[in-house]
């Protein structure tokens, strides 16, 4: 009972980071319908602005915890964000209305382009940093057995739920999030009504990418040592959360990222670890055979 | 006009007399290739590779080359990916380099290592310790460093002695040397009648390993042998350290990097590699080392051992008197070669002969042998 708590912790965090960066990849295809295959070096580039922006405070000085992490978030989402802009920009609305795999293999590109130049700017080696935020909370404790939350795990959560929310709110409640659910639904009505297509696609890419520089900063934090290569896996498995959840709907990203991670924890807890992986490509087979749009995915209506 | 014909002349003639000569440059030079992970998760691995290899060019050509040649050097990089290993080996055999020290990764090497034979290039590995590479009968795929399964005996040993009575799980990455070396291990153990509580294999290039720390500590596990590289090793033992946890983390050879103590920190205290006798503390090391030293550079690890694979290519070339394989492959099996790393002499199968290991075990940010 203990364990099966302990790896919900696990699980639980681990999903949240999965949740964070598959927003990214939903959002995106939810507007142009497009996956953005560059997503998980954007988030690549989120943990590393983190972990310069943190050395460089170090180094100038600076001790106290809480700004030095309020300082290197901010640090890490606005730099983000513009490459975000960027990317769209450069790679991917040149190529609108052209052929629809040609942005797809724009954004490969894309993403082998930013993996090679942080590896030349920033090295192959490995970058780390020593625990920031140690310590915890016990939970529950049994004779000797104990189960804690590390105040990590804690603020893993807690930032994943306020990012949430603060994404929900604004495409449900803003003029922004209206003008998003417009294009989602007919870009060629939304530009008659004089909603500016382009900059609410380039916004929404932002988006992304400031949830995937959140996203990012708390793995930076929370394992402490990162390299160029760190996007690929990540990216891929917040691509099969989305996928998973159904690709196209905010909730859904989450509901597969939290999924994904509590199948990892749990599997490699109960059964063989060798086999985690298999079984999350499995559970993903077999969700999309019952419900080929994903777990919370709308069917699409092919517009003729 | 007629001036501008001069001018073309001139420079036709110039370009005549440059092209006459580069093919006689090229005839006095020997090229030869180090090849490993200059890029990618263990890049800094072939870092070591390529200063060992450059230093030992650089040394050997300062002292007239061999036999009146220069070595001219290639550098090879395969990122430790099979399928990028054989295309590289495939481009340096067109480049028409003679030999090639490399690759590091075991699942690296053993691809390459056909390419080279099907071309009759000689290659000697400094840091693939998996047994395949030298166990399938091709002539010419030598190494100067250790096998795993000499690795994963004294490995194994040493959790026999030291740790009688503890709780003993082994995990690997699924890679032809972490799979390797745990295997081993695993056999040396289950010899002496030591059954281990876990055996299992994790996903490398994740960062987050906590479901499989929690299952550690929620089995007991008070020693674990991990068969990988460093990336995958630092995190778990950083990892089981935040969750608590004091269980000692045993590795092989891949963990003696620097980039090791950078993931782990001070958690990395106490965990326990198998690696040759340090190079660096031979007495016939004590020049180059310094040498390294001098320029910032500590030639950890495989530095010395690709250092020493470019010596004995270089050696057998003077002895045969000759770059062809026929010539080589006698002197290479009949003779000690001097090097950096201490005398050097390889059975028929090209694994060095009496090579062993010893344990070390990290602390401070430096690796020291335990007694």
């Amino acid at each position: 009972m203990l364990y099966a708590l302990d790896q919900l912790i696990n699980g639980l965090t681990l999903g949240s980071i999965y949740g964070l960066i598959a927003i990214g990849y939903t959002m995106v295809y939810g507007i142009v319908g497009m996956i953005n295959f560059a997503h998980g070096e954007i988030y690549m580039i989120g943990a590393f602005l983190t972990l310069i922006a943190i050395v460089a405070l170090t180094t100038i000085g600076l001790v106290a915890i809480v700004p030095i992490l309020v300082i290197a978030l901010v640090v890490a989402v606005v730099f983000t964000a513009g490459y975000g802009w960027g990317v769209e920009r450069v790679a991917y609305r040149p190529l609108r209305g052209s052929f629809r795999l040609a942005p797809l293999i724009s954004a490969i590109g894309m993403s082998i382009f930013l993996q090679n130049y942080v590896q030349l700017m920033q090295g192959a080696r490995v970058r780390a940093i020593p625990p920031m935020i140690a310590g915890g909370v016990v939970l529950l404790r049994r004779g000797s057995a104990q189960i804690s939350v590390s105040w990590m795990q804690l603020l893993i959560v807690g930032v994943t739920i306020v990012a949430m929310g603060g994404t929900t709110l604004v495409i449900r409640k803003t003029s922004l999030g209206r003008a998003q659910r417009a294009c989602e639904q007919n870009p060629v009505m939304a530009a008659l009504l004089g909603i500016n297509v382009d900059r609410i696609i380039s916004l929404t890419f932002v988006m992304g990418a400031v949830l995937a520089a959140v996203a990012g900063f708390l793995v930076t934090l929370y394992y402490g040592s990162i390299d160029f290569f760190i996007g690929f896996l990540a990216g891929l498995k917040a691509f099969t959360a989305a996928v998973l959840g159904g690709i196209g709907s905010l909730p859904g990203a989450m509901l597969g990222g939290l999924l994904i991670g509590l199948i990892e924890a749990f599997w490699s807890g109960y059964l063989s670890i060798e086999f985690k992986d298999v079984a999350v490509f499995a559970t993903l087979i077999l969700v999309l055979l019952l419900r080929p749009n994903g777990l919370l995915g709308r069917s699409e209506v092919e517009k003729v | 006009m007629r001036r501008l014909t001069l001018l073309t002349a001139a420079t036709l003639a110039a370009g005549l007399w440059m092209s006459a000569l580069l093919p006689a440059a090229a005839h006095a030079e020997i090229r030869i290739a180090v090849a490993g992970p200059m890029t990618g998760p263990s890049a800094p691995i072939g870092e070591q590779f390529r200063r060992g290899a450059e230093a030992a060019v650089a040394d050997v050509n300062a002292k007239g080359g061999v036999n009146g040649e220069k070595l001219v050097l290639d550098v090879g990089d395969d990122v430790c990916d099979p399928r990028q290993a054989v295309a590289v080996a495939n481009q340096l055999v067109n480049h028409g380099v003679v030999f090639v020290a490399g690759h590091y990764c075991s699942g690296s090497s053993i691809p390459a290592s056909d390419v080279y034979a099907e071309a009759g290039i000689l290659q000697i590995s400094p840091g693939s310790t998996n047994p395949t590479y030298t166990e399938r009968g091709l002539e010419t795929a030598f190494r100067v460093c250790g096998r795993d399964d000499q690795q994963g005996l004294i490995a194994g040993t040493y959790v026999k002695e030291h740790f009688a009575g503890k709780k003993i799980a082994i995990l690997n990455d699924k890679s032809a040397y972490g799979k390797g070396i745990a295997d081993e291990t695993k056999k040396t153990l289950n010899e002496a009648g030591i059954q281990e509580a876990l055996y299992d294999s994790i996903t490398a290039g994740e960062k987050d390993y906590s479901a499989v720390v929690s299952r550690l500590k929620f089995q007991g596990i008070e020693v674990l042998y991990y068969g990988g590289y460093f990336n995958e090793a630092g995190l778990l033992v950083r990892q089981m350290r935040q969750a608590g946890m004091n269980t000692v983390l045993m590795g092989g050879d891949a963990l003696v990097t620097q980039d090791f103590w950078t993931i782990t920190g001070p958690s990395g205290t106490g965990t326990l590699v198998t690696f040759s006798p340090d190079p660096r503390k031979e007495p016939a090391a004590k020049e180059i080392v310094d040498r390294f030293r001098q320029q910032g550079y500590d030639p950890e690890g495989y530095t010395l051992y690709t250092y020493a694979a470019v010596q004995v290519f270089a050696q057998a070339v003077a002895a045969a008197g000759s770059t062809k394989l026929d010539a080589l492959l006698p002197v290479l099996h009949s003779r000690s070669f001097e090097t950096v790393i201490g005398p050097l002499g390889f059975d028929s199968k090209g694994d060095v002969k009496g090579k062993t290991y010893v344990v070390y075990a990290w602390k401070d940010g430096k690796y020291d042998q335990v007694p």
